[in-house]
């Protein structure tokens, strides 16, 4: 069958097998390598991707379903040439080790922040209890998150914040 | 020695490994696409001891997308039907006679997509012949228990080894000499690391230079190399062992799998590159578990709180395979480190190894080689003491701990503690916990009948394994090698042996070099993961990299230092006795501002500078690290639990960790180590098993039935430090990787069980799940595992 996807803004057409899941579609089929793919049963969250504006477990989405819609992926994270002041969170705060679940956190930390953009810890922990880390105890991504979300205050005070993600320190 | 002091390239910075992966940019193994690649499946056992009476390929042969199906006996045809494990064992790769454990290796299929080679394993028809397994290792050794290898000649019953530690004389006397006496059965369950990134690998046999290229998620590049090369009769020179960015190790990533020897097999049959990728199944159910060791533990005291001695009895289960990674001498890993932190007169253990029907492996999960086994026996052992004697467990503990002028330090059995100062540290976890104040809000919260726990451990780890006269695994000396090459402009790449799998190792040993060269951590590079430019060494686990490795870089810097002073002296016309190395210079001794930076001498190194006699010009050096003894990093933990006695859910509220671990060359990494341990041991004690039913099903196949803990289970990580420099280490580091893993557990079990003292609760095994709580509270019997009947 032939699906049409938007993703990280650009268009892809391509021809799949009804049964393609949506994390092989975006790793394989358009070699968007930074999702990853961690258990097949949504627990772990290392495929979390956005479809349309909700974070979505890739490996029990079917390609098929993202017909027609959008889909953000952690390559898609950057504006412009500057950083999501989510991923500069992450880097300044040491919010990952091995960095294979840490496409999947900054998106649902994006999500978060879109939504509200002064969580609290237990908010920061909540958002983000359905994916899983072994590396990091959390501390450090909860940091990160809290880093990014002050990060886009400070500059939502001063300028507007796509600035900030371009104003932020280079990592 | 400067490394024990403040160090100008040492320190919080960030890593450079993360400008990759916050990109999504990393290279993991399943992100490597080779041209004309083909996928691999493997075809498991559903039944936990069967005989193999027929394996029929012929309709997945003839599916169109198929390249090539293996089996047992086409690999037999190339010696390669059975490959050695880490003890010595040997391991099927896939099953010719029966299978040995749920999940074994059965069949090898190769497709032109992963999809079709998933659809072909359903095409193999393999019929099989039940027969009894043996899943409780309690009835092992029982006459009538079936064998599980009755492949091994001359083989009669299920025992692997029977191996002791310690003076078992001395330790009667002390056991006839004390007041008290407590004792303890416990089991530590079986665990898997399950990290996120499951097991993979891409061979790609190159049939006209007859180079075989292995990327593979592996822990030790070159000690696989140098397997692959005995197993397979390729010449080692013609192997290269990639490891790309790996997605979390744990030990997991340690073995050899028969799914990378039936990839290289399937791209030797079709010329083609073959990748092969578990499943989150098969990971938890076929790679290497940890732990399975059930424990009798006793200890001895003086009515007043002196312990005099320390016994243990262990039965462990290995699986249906030997797979155990440990140095060779050590059957039982370290675990006969298990007499802790304490000044015993005397201890003595016995541990005898079986096998079972359960997949194979052992001593994976950050566990440093069973020290995590030993550290929980002893840390519940001393609790069941002070709750006996009737003392606070901290108090008990204080009074028992080695003091800092026993060091160096011989344990009863043998180790030689580097140093330590444990009361420092214990004090430190008590403050920074608010201790005292703790007990008093426990005593007001069981007046109103709530359920606090406050749980100690303190632990004492043997890491960095390991001098080449002690260790080896599989006659491979535990010594690791570094190159360093400065190039003229001054900027250096150092290459390791080790491999990192979230440790930084890119960063910290950058800083590393750059410390003993005056440079900027930015201007090193680190290369690791490729056997073909780096130099042999046994790679990253047992918390060795930083004690070994790290080691080698600084021997090899400080080489390349002194190199670096005879061009000095070249440049600047003095003897090189005049020049002394300050402020990341050589200078001139008396005149500091005559001076020369490894950027200026690495350039006249490489010019047409007169050099004296000997000195061949340029500044590389490179080093072998052969350990002089281990590192032995310690730590004082505290938990604070809430236990719900309705539901018997258990909340941790704080984590208090202070660690030891030496020198901090950069303090955010370490620290990062250590919250991941810490949630480790929070997820073992609480939620994590492994287990199985009495048919041999595993029961813990997915992260469904696998739990793992999430931010939600997780506090807020409460550390501190303290710094005993390691005397024999070149900067006095000691590693840390899996001091968290090896030190939590037991003070999170400590804390629920402190917490249910009201109902006279002395013991319950991990994982402490609501429903194990719930039933230790009703003195009702709990048993996770299915398998283990009382």
């Amino acid at each position: 069958m032939q699906i049409a996807v938007n993703v990280n803004g650009t268009e892809y057409s391509r021809v799949i097998e009804p049964r393609l899941l949506l994390i092989h579609f975006i790793r394989d089929d358009l070699g968007l390598t930074g999702s990853h793919w961690g258990c097949d049963t949504s627990n772990c969250g290392a495929c979390v991707v956005w479809l349309d504006a909700q974070p979505v477990k890739s490996c029990t989405v079917l390609a098929a379903m993202a017909d027609g819609r959008r889909v953000r992926t952690v390559e898609g994270l950057a504006r412009g040439d500057g950083l999501d002041p989510v991923q500069q969170g992450f880097a300044r705060c040491h919010g990952l080790q091995c960095g294979f679940c840490t496409p999947g956190m900054m998106l649902t930390a994006r999500w978060l922040l879109d939504r509200n953009p002064d969580p609290t810890d237990a908010e920061i922990r909540e958002a983000i209890s359905g994916q899983t880390c072994r590396c990091t105890g959390y501390e450090n991504i909860v940091r990160s998150v809290r880093w990014a979300a002050r990060r886009e205050a400070a500059a939502a005070g001063g300028a507007d914040r796509a600035e900030a993600g371009t104003g932020g320190d280079a990592v | 020695m400067s490394g024990h002091l403040p160090n100008s390239s040492y320190g919080a910075v960030p890593r450079k490994e993360d400008a990759r992966f916050i990109r999504g940019k990393g290279t993991f193994i399943d992100d490597i696409a080779l041209r004309g690649m083909l996928h691999g499946a493997v075809l498991r056992s559903p039944l936990a001891h069967a005989r193999i009476v027929s394996i029929d390929t012929a309709a997945a042969e003839a599916h169109p997308s198929v390249e090539a199906v293996i089996t047992g006996e086409s690999l037999a045809g190339r010696g390669l039907a059975w490959m050695p494990t880490l003890s010595a064992d040997v391991q099927a790769v896939l099953a010719t006679d029966k299978v040995r454990f749920q999940g074994q290796e059965v069949a090898f299929v190769v497709a032109r997509d992963r999809y079709s080679a998933r659809d072909a394993l359903e095409l193999i028809n393999v019929e099989y012949d039940p027969l009894p397994p043996l899943v409780d290792a309690r009835l092992a050794l029982h006459p009538d228990a079936p064998l599980v290898r009755d492949d091994l000649p001359g083989r009669a019953d299920n025992k692997i080894f029977d191996w002791a530690a310690g003076d078992e004389a001395a330790t009667e006397a002390a056991f006839a000499a004390a007041d008290v006496v407590v004792s303890g059965d416990m089991i530590y369950p079986r665990v898997h690391p399950a990290p996120l990134e499951t097991c993979g690998v891409v061979a790609d046999m190159d049939q006209v230079s007859g180079r075989l290229t292995v990327w593979c998620t592996t822990q030790a590049p070159h000690a696989h190399r140098t397997l692959y090369a005995l197993m397979s009769g390729l010449p080692e020179h013609k192997i290269r062992v990639i490891s790309p960015d790996i997605g979390g190790g744990f030990g997991n990533k340690v073995p050899i799998y028969p799914g990378y020897v039936c990839a290289i097999v399937g791209s030797m049959i079709t010329g083609r590159p073959v990748k092969w990728i578990e499943d989150r199944s098969e990971n938890l159910m076929s790679t290497s578990f940890a732990r399975d060791y059930h424990m009798h533990g006793e200890i001895a005291a003086t009515r007043d709180g002196t312990i005099l001695g320390l016994r243990a009895r262990v039965l462990a289960d290995h699986g249906a395979f030997n797979g155990a990674a440990q140095p060779t001498k050590f059957p039982a890993g370290f675990f006969h480190i298990f007499t802790g932190s304490y000044d015993l007169t005397a201890a003595h253990c016995a541990v005898t190894g079986v096998y079972t029907n359960k997949a194979p492996g052992g001593v994976a999960y950050s566990c440093s080689f069973r020290i995590t086994e030993a550290v929980y026996l002893v840390e519940r052992m001393v609790d069941l003491l002070a709750r006996e004697l009737g003392m606070d467990p901290a108090e008990l503990r204080m009074r028992n701990l080695l003091r800092p002028e026993q060091f160096p330090h011989t344990c009863p059995t043998g180790w030689v503690y580097d140093s330590g100062d444990y009361p420092r540290a214990l004090r430190a976890a008590m403050d920074l916990a608010g201790y005292e104040d703790l007990r008093r809000e426990q005593a007001e919260r069981r007046e109103r009948g709530e359920y606090m726990g406050i749980g100690v451990s303190f632990f004492t780890e043997g890491v960095g394994a390991g001098p080449r006269k002690d260790m080896d695994i599989l006659g491979l000396g535990m010594a690791d090698g570094a190159d360093l090459r400065i190039h003229p402009t001054g900027k250096a790449v150092l290459s390791v042996s080790c491999q990192t799998q979230g440790q930084g190792h890119e960063t910290t040993f950058a800083q590393l070099v750059a410390e003993e060269l005056g440079l900027s951590p930015d201007d090193v590079e680190v290369v690791h993961g490729d056997t073909d430019r780096t130099p042999f060494g046994l790679g990253t686990y047992g918390s060795r990299s930083t004690a070994v490795s790290g080691a080698a870089a600084v021997v090899a810097a400080r080489k390349a230092r002194e190199r670096a002073r005879f061009v000095a002296a070249a440049m600047m016309e003095v003897a090189p006795d005049d020049l002394e190395w300050s402020d990341g210079a050589w200078r001139v001794r008396g005149d500091p501002e005559q001076a020369a930076t490894i950027g200026a001498i690495a350039m006249a190194a490489h010019s047409g500078l007169e050099l004296p006699d000997g000195v061949d010009g340029h500044l590389d050096a490179g080093s072998v690290y052969n350990p002089p003894n281990l590192t032995f990093p310690f730590g004082a933990y505290i938990c604070v639990t809430d236990v719900d006695p309705g539901t018997g859910q258990v909340r941790v509220r704080r984590f208090i960790a202070v660690d030891d671990c030496g020198v901090r060359i950069n303090p955010m990494i370490v620290e990062g180590q250590i919250h991941g341990g810490l949630a480790d041991g929070v997820g073992m004690a609480l939620m994590q098993a492994i287990t199985f039913d009495a048919a041999g099903n595993c029961l813990g196949g997915s992260f469904m039935d696998y739990l793992l803990p999430t931010a939600i289970e997780c506090p807020s990580w409460e550390l501190g430090a303290t710094v005993t420099p390691s005397p024999h280490h070149p900067v006095g580091a000691k590693g840390v990787g899996e001091s968290a893993t090896v030190g939590s557990p037991a003070a999170v079990v400590n804390s629920v069980i402190d917490a249910l003292a009201p109902f006279g609760v002395l013991h319950a095994d991990m994982p402490l799940t609501p429903a194990a709580v719930w039933c230790a509270i009703q003195g009702r019997p709990f048993r996770s595992d299915l398998a283990i009947t009382d």
